[in-house]
């Protein structure tokens, strides 16, 4: 990788540049107008950790098997929240049932993937890098993504994570996303004068391994700068909770009503890793997203951005049919994901509930690979070459 | 330019060692390569103490529950507190276990033979919470790590780590399971490309019945062991999984796979040189595999020395934690920050990403663990509270994280704690050991000194001025102490 220092100079100047751009102004034409041109869609990746048990979150009401093998665990017609005459959601999910009856809801049941891991680590680095369960990669869809999309963008903020530390999914081979807790706070950490001089220092040539290591750290200095720039241009004025992922979704929410130029959000929760009392930690889990999530959705739809915001949710694995002795369940496999926002083609309950007849070693098995949802939403919602990310065609849904 | 002496020592002992060492400073400058080779060997060469970090309550009550029991009748002899316990206690001690093989790697005299046993535990790559399995896994990579890569390979192959983390307990004469001879060619021994996946079903085949005690101890049940004739690599015959892993290893192939892997671990990571290999792994194989001759062939030559191969390399995470401490040396009151700093900069020994190990090179170095590197030196020199949140490792916290625990750590990690000791790093430096080479060196020659001493990369590679602007130079001690600080906190310093 060459870069030149000019070309350095350049992007450094461009952070600046886009302050005086007439684009600016765009945000301040009041609650009736675009805050950024039309047809800029995000993605918002919501990451349940632990391994979400699907079947206590989308309850198959009407199901005997359901009810058969969890006669401890399984949440009766009574207690959820009525999707139709098939099918409950979760009641901590109050939120999600507001949207599903607003049309703004898609669950995808059955997601998941041919020989399934049940190690968390090895199914979740399996779901972000969109590899074969018996191939190793050490990048990620999203940061193949940015590899192919991203030759000459003038920063590495098209994918951003809040976190402190940056996941695999994120990482491509050439450019990687960025990960921040509070642009406040990268911004103060990466400002430092000593960094800035060493940046300004040094001098690029060919392919040197230092070369890599620069250009990451003045990239960083200078996105660090730009997001931090963002954030304070349009301030969500909306009140969220005061949890992890209020806040967290809060901080997106405020990018995406500024200019920056970020198409992917990832944001996690966790863990869902209930062995041990299910019933109390999904409570405390799924409060918090509806939450945040409720918070997220009205303040996006106040701002007029709901249409170009697609947030998808995903867990590494689902969770065994049979409850355990210990108020939980073991791991499974398949399990649904949802799709939130006001672009969805296709709204609901997409496809069918889970077969609980014919399973995999008591877990739900697969019927929808996670890696054609990649394909639909790279392809028909971000605008991407797919295959070329994918490196293989997956079946393309509608959902979008 | 022409590369010093100096230069080529600290680049032999970043190699073949985990970096200077403060105390043996001095020499650096006069001693020749090949008689620091032959030292890092000589200090070798003692077999290495086995590590036994494991809980008592946890051993007696593993060995209670005797030898009679067959692993598959474990869940019906414990009881649901047993359970955890051992899971949880096991986990703890896998973590004692990570923080005294690091101590190893920055005090013990073994250096060669500890960097080399790091080679293998990542060439290795094995997730397994057992300590007893681990522990033993990581004597035999210590232990055999200058020996020979057959035998590495025969004792991973019947290690209980391995047989475990690869499924083999459940590989069957009725229900075959792949997934060890898979990895045993793809990742070990051959690579990719270079079996069919006929090979794979078959030599499958041969290793049914390969398994392990509650000890740790290699069982073959001969009654789950296909006796059937195999066809694996064009030949056929009644093999066994020793068989199959003669084959890999009379297949030239493997010496081939081997020998590259270790040239970008040793020499450069980023540009391999096809024809040295070549040369390297024929005599690699000659030598039936013996990994000293291997070593010696790459240490006493002259191109190991070239200057396209110094400062070529990124730090992994707990090279850049040890090298660190190696040449600053220093307490630390509450050791285990040492592993926020592994998680944080994404190495955790014992802890792979999967069974191809850490992929090493760039894929260290994102926005935040590059800033987090930065801040290290900083962090440690001021006591500063590390202020950072690692990702949490279900595999890890196995279904354990409730509400409670949940709710602690958030406390912890958002430093609403008081007494909050997890991110607290308590270091006291030995600065006088530390500062005894700068003595005699004359203030204005320092930062070129330091610079020197502390980066591999060439001369003038940070300019002057940007470090003498970032020090304290009230004092000769707070400069050398600031300027230290400063060069660590350079991407330069991430490089060896």
């Amino acid at each position: 990788m060459v870069i030149k220092r000019r070309e350095f100079l350049q992007i450094g100047s461009l952070a600046s540049a886009s302050f005086m751009m007439p684009k600016f102004l765009k945000a301040f034409e009041g609650n009736g107008g675009k805050m950024v041109p039309p047809g800029n869609k995000v993605l918002v990746v919501l990451q349940m950790s632990g391994g979400n048990d699907g079947l206590n979150t989308v309850i198959p009401i009407r199901n005997d098997i359901y009810y058969r093998e969890r006669p401890k665990l399984g949440i009766t017609k009574e207690n959820a929240l009525l999707l139709n005459d098939e099918v409950g959601i979760n009641p901590a999910l109050s939120s999600f049932k507001e949207l599903f009856d607003q049309g703004q809801l898609g669950i995808m049941n059955s997601v998941g993937y041919p020989e399934p891991d049940r190690s968390h680590f090895r199914s979740m680095d399996i779901w972000h890098t969109a590899s074969a369960s018996n191939e190793y990669s050490s990048t990620g869809w999203l940061g193949k993504y940015l590899d192919a999309q991203c030759k000459d963008c003038d920063k590495p903020t098209q994918a951003l994570e809040l976190d402190d530390v940056l996941s695999l999914a994120l990482k491509g081979d050439n450019i990687k996303g960025l990960a921040l807790k509070d642009p406040q706070r990268l911004f103060n950490a990466s400002q430092a004068q000593y960094f800035k001089a060493l940046a300004k220092q040094h001098q690029y040539e060919h392919e040197r391994p230092a070369d890599y290591l620069y250009k990451t750290m003045a990239e960083t200095i200078s996105s660090a700068d730009y997001i931090y720039k963002q954030s304070k241009m349009h301030p969500s004025t909306e009140v969220y909770p005061n949890t992890e992922l209020g806040k967290n979704l809060k901080t997106i929410s405020s990018l995406i009503l500024s200019d920056i130029n970020t198409k992917v959000y990832y944001v996690s929760i966790g863990s869902f890793d209930t062995h041990v009392g299910q019933e109390n930690t999904q409570k405390r889990l799924f409060t918090e997203m509806s939450d945040a999530i409720r918070a997220f959705t009205n303040d996006l739809k106040k701002n007029n951005r709901f249409e170009d915001v697609l947030m998808m949710t995903f867990s590494e694995f689902g969770r065994r049919l049979t409850q355990n002795a210990s108020g939980g369940t073991d791991h499974g496999k398949g399990s649904n994901m949802f799709f939130i926002g006001g672009g969805l083609k296709q709204k609901g309950i997409l496809n069918d509930m889970p077969d609980l007849v014919n399973l995999d070693e008591g877990d739900v098995k697969y019927k929808v690979d996670f890696k054609s949802v990649y394909a639909t939403v790279l392809n028909k919602w971000l605008g991407a070459d797919d295959q070329l990310i994918l490196g293989k065609k997956y079946e393309q849904l509608n959902f979008v | 330019m022409a590369v010093s002496n100096r230069l080529k020592n600290q680049h032999l002992l970043w190699r073949a060692a985990f970096g200077p060492m403060a105390e043996a400073q001095a020499d650096l400058d006069t001693v020749s390569q090949k008689k620091l080779w032959e030292t890092l060997v000589k200090t070798s060469a003692k077999e290495p103490e086995y590590i036994d970090v494991a809980n008592n309550v946890l051993k007696g009550l593993v060995s209670g529950i005797g030898d009679a029991v067959r692993m598959e009748n474990l869940k019906d002899k414990l009881t649901p507190e047993d359970r955890k316990f051992i899971r949880q206690q096991s986990q703890e001690d896998l973590k004692s276990l990570n923080l005294r093989w690091m101590a190893e790697m920055i005090n013990s005299e073994s250096q060669l033979r500890e960097k080399m046993a790091f080679f293998w535990h990542g060439h290795f790559a094995c997730r397994e919470i057992n300590i007893f399995y681990q522990q033993l896994m990581l004597q035999e990579m210590r232990s055999k790590a200058l020996t020979n890569f057959g035998d590495i390979l025969k004792a991973v192959s019947k290690s209980a780590s391995m047989l475990s983390f690869l499924n083999n307990q459940q590989n069957r004469k009725q229900h075959p399971n792949e997934n060890f001879a898979r990895e045993v060619m793809e990742l070990f021994t051959l690579g990719r490309g270079n079996y069919t996946e006929n090979d794979i079903r078959e030599a499958a085949r041969a290793f049914t019945g390969w398994g392990f005690n509650l000890k740790g101890e290699f069982v073959f049940r001969r009654g789950q062991h296909d006796e059937g004739s195999k066809t694996i690599f064009g030949k056929t015959g009644n093999f066994d999984g020793d068989d199959v892993l003669n084959m890999l290893l009379e297949n030239k192939q493997t010496s081939k796979y081997i020998t590259r892997k270790l040239y970008k671990f040793l020499v450069n990571e980023n540009e391999v040189d096809d024809a040295r290999v070549n040369w390297l792994a024929d005599r690699f194989y000659t030598s039936k595999y013996d990994i000293q001759s291997l070593l010696k062939d790459i240490f006493t030559s002259d191109w190991f020395y070239a200057e396209k191969n110094i400062g070529s390399k990124i730090k992994s995470p707990v090279e850049l934690i040890v090298g660190i401490r190696r040449v600053l040396p220093m307490e630390l009151q509450i050791s285990q920050v040492q592993l926020l700093f592994q998680k944080v900069l994404g190495q955790v020994l014992f802890y792979p990403p999967n069974v191809a190990g850490w992929p090493g090179g760039t894929s260290w170095i994102d926005s935040s663990s590059l800033m987090f590197r930065l801040r290290l030196p900083q962090l440690l020199k001021d006591n500063e509270t590390a202020n950072i949140t690692p990702k949490t490792d279900d595999d890890q916290q196995m279904g354990m994280m409730d509400d409670k625990m949940a709710k602690r750590d958030y406390k912890i990690y958002n430093n609403k704690t008081p007494g909050n000791t997890a991110q607290r790093i308590m270091a006291d430096i030995n600065w006088d050991e530390y500062m005894k080479v700068y003595k005699d060196i004359p203030r204005e020659n320092l930062v070129d000194v330091m610079a020197t001493i502390l980066l591999q990369t060439p001369d003038g590679s940070i300019k002057k001025d940007t470090v003498s602007a970032a020090a304290d130079a009230s004092s000769k001690e707070t400069f050398i102490k600031s300027v230290t600080v400063a060069l660590m906190a350079t991407p330069e310093y991430q490089l060896c």
